[in-house]
């Protein structure tokens, strides 16, 4: 206001020069900030050694970043119900069809303890009555039964999952985004005794497991090039893993 | 039944991995369906937040140092923290973004991504050319305590000045930990996130019930004495180009600003010293800034001897020492986190060595954490023993938030914002 009327004191000229020095520092910052995010895309990208304009999904590499869980490290402690900073918990327990051996017997579904082969819900592994059971057709004498999960009720508590891995181990928890907050920390994370969560690309923003990523490829190659899946791109962790 | 599942579970045991163990069946008129992944947040939205923060930066500056409307930066703060706030749940935000950044400067497997860094560096240039008006009326955290400071009290100078030290001290705790990735604890220990959530646990339930009780009472704990990014707002706010001034043209020197300032933030006019006087602060001066290396130097050694009770924060130093404690037998019982560690077959030598080198940046990181403590004792010291003249009550540019209350005061002002009907005090003769 009345800068422009007062005579040039040394302190106004320090306090000038010190204003323009932390600006340059604050440019130079997010400038080398930037520089290293963008060097980290490259290192993500899908099909390195090609330039950004030959590839597909070239805007993919600087999108956002969101935590999801690595059903590979993950032990269905349970801690993923009572962590979340939601009430009901972002994560959701997941069947994988193509992994999934429609068993009429399913270890995810009923209890191996005390085990009764009726639907009732003192029967039933899953606290919430969220798995609905839904018989396909007999096959050689044996019922098959596809076990969907209404995520509407599903706690994340892990219970279906520990029991499927008895099993084919096609029930995996997974973040849902439609739901997560994204915290800058995400509190489950802190949680996790396993170190199972991650930042991924907001473009490929699931992680399966191994078995279910293989019986996903074999499902889809089965079904020949009629439907195409999702593209699986590797992070960059994985990458990394593969090439030490 | 049962004796066939015992069977089929003993032949899991035996092949982990076989995923053809019950193959899927191929059904005859049933297709096996995809399982469903919901689409994450449109990435427009975060645009949309980004455009918000400009916006409101623009607008708190424009009201706070040409505007000059206590009202507007008030209705602004309800807005921001209304969007920011319970909208956005508070994520992510410049004071937590800090962690970003320095994860980022010192972990090279790490990059902020580039919403995070924007978030982080507008209030600071915004703060470069016209004062902390972030912390007036967009930040949510500010919002909410400023609507909460119903019947503020005058703090002592001292306690306030000793406790702003907390606010650097948690900066450098805050950007020790991020850096060497053991813990995020500005957003762990964020007392008001939860209030926006509308959960949290107990103890951060009790932490934001403690800080709005106070806040009734004491104007903007959080922001005062413990808000790591307001910290290096104020230093930045000390060079501002603008800053929200007091009365419009000539101080009348009625003390109302400074009784009027709930956050202690009013320099009041130096007294002239007598030559005795000044010799003495003179001396005191030079003392001080001798006994500033000594000060770093001591801290620096402190942070150093700290480094093994620090480093425990990091989630590898405690699964090591866990391991390390069954391994010994010194522990019975394990804990999901070994059993963890050992599913995934990694050898506890592989474990113990990164460890030791996250101890190892700990030895560096205490040290440089325990030298800024230092420091910012020394700077406070100095800072005390130096005298600026004043002739003027002023905003503590530093200390000043911009929420504009003094403007309500100020008599000055009065005929200016029509409270009073007075011709012009200007003109009169």
């Amino acid at each position: 206001m009345s800068h422009g009327e007062s005579p040039i004191t040394r302190r106004r000229m320090l306090g000038d020069a010190t204003r323009y020095v932390a600006l340059g520092g604050i440019g130079s910052l997010s400038a080398w900030l930037f520089y290293k995010q963008s060097g980290q895309a490259a290192a993500a990208c899908p099909s390195s050694g090609s330039t950004c304009d030959e590839c597909s999904q070239a805007a993919g590499c600087r999108l956002p970043r969101i935590w999801q869980l690595d059903p590979n490290r993950c032990i269905a402690c349970g801690r993923c119900q009572t962590n979340c900073v939601l009430d009901l918990s972002a994560v959701k327990a997941v069947n994988c069809f193509a992994l999934c051996g429609y068993c009429d017997n399913c270890t995810g579904y009923f209890p191996t303890k005390d085990y009764v082969l009726d639907t009732g819900a003192e029967n039933q592994l899953c606290p919430t009555g969220a798995i609905a059971r839904k018989y396909i057709e007999k096959q050689g004498g044996v019922p098959y039964f596809e076990y969907t999960i209404d995520e509407s009720l599903c706690i994340a508590c892990g219970k279906c999952v520990v029991g499927c891995r008895l099993m084919n181990g096609s029930l995996y928890l997974q973040v849902r985004h439609d739901r997560c907050l994204n915290c800058n920390e995400c509190s489950i994370a802190v949680a996790c005794p396993a170190e199972a969560f991650r930042r991924v690309l907001v473009d490929s923003p699931r992680l399966l497991s191994r078995a279910a990523q293989a019986a996903e490829e074999a499902l889809a190659r089965k079904r020949g090039a009629s439907t195409n899946p999702p593209a699986t791109r590797k992070s960059s962790i994985e990458r990394k893993e593969e090439a030490s | 039944m049962p004796l066939v599942l015992m069977l089929l579970l003993f032949a899991v045991e035996q092949a982990v991995y076989a995923a053809d163990l019950f193959p899927t069946p191929e059904f005859s008129n049933h297709p096996i369906p995809q399982s469903q992944t919901p689409a994450p947040r449109p990435s427009w939205q975060e645009y949309l937040d980004l455009a918000f923060l400009t916006a409101a930066l623009a607008a708190a500056s424009f009201l706070a140092v040409k505007g000059r409307s206590r009202t507007g930066l008030f209705l602004l703060s309800i807005v921001s923290l209304a969007w920011l706030g319970f909208w956005r749940k508070g994520c992510v935000c410049p004071i937590g973004a800090i962690q970003n950044v320095a994860q980022a400067l010192f972990d090279k497997d790490y990059a902020a991504g580039g919403m995070v860094i924007a978030v982080f560096v507008l209030p600071l240039v915004f703060t470069l050319f016209f004062g902390r008006s972030f912390c007036a009326s967009v930040c949510p955290l500010g919002a909410v305590q400023e609507l909460v400071a119903v019947r503020p009290v005058q703090i002592p100078t001292w306690i306030d000045h000793a406790l702003g030290l907390l606010a650097y001290i948690y900066l450098g705790a805050a950007a020790l930990f991020a850096a060497t990735g053991s813990a995020w604890i500005i957003c762990r220990y964020d007392p008001f996130v939860g209030l926006f959530r509308l959960t949290s646990s107990a103890a951060m339930l009790a932490l934001s019930v403690g800080f709005l009780g106070v806040g009734l009472f004491i104007g903007r704990p959080y922001c005062r004495w413990l808000c790591p990014y307001g910290a290096i707002l104020a230093l930045l706010s000390r060079v501002s180009w603008r800053h929200l001034k007091i009365p419009p043209k000539q101080c009348v020197q009625c003390r109302l600003c400074e009784d009027a300032c709930p956050y202690g933030a009013i320099l009041r006019p130096t007294v002239v010293l007598s030559p005795v006087e000044r010799m003495a602060a003179r001396r005191r001066l030079i003392v001080v800034l001798c006994a500033a290396p000594l000060l770093i130097a001591t801290g620096a050694l402190l942070g150093f001897g700290m480094r093994s009770s620090l480093a425990n924060m990091h989630p590898t130093v405690q699964l090591a020492e866990q391991i390390r404690l069954e391994e010994t037998g010194w522990v019975k019982t394990r804990s999901d986190a070994t059993e963890a560690f050992r599913g995934t077959g990694e050898s506890v030598e592989s474990l113990s060595a990164s460890a030791d080198k996250v101890l190892e940046k700990f030895g560096l990181g205490g040290c440089l954490f325990g030298g800024w403590v230092g420091l910012v004792f020394a700077v406070k010291v100095t800072q005390l023993s130096l005298r600026r003249r004043r002739t003027d009550y002023e905003p503590d540019r530093s200390a000043c938030v911009s929420c504009g209350r003094c403007l309500w005061y100020c008599p000055e002002e009065h005929p200016r914002q029509e409270f009073i009907q007075i011709q012009s005090i200007y003109n009169m003769p």
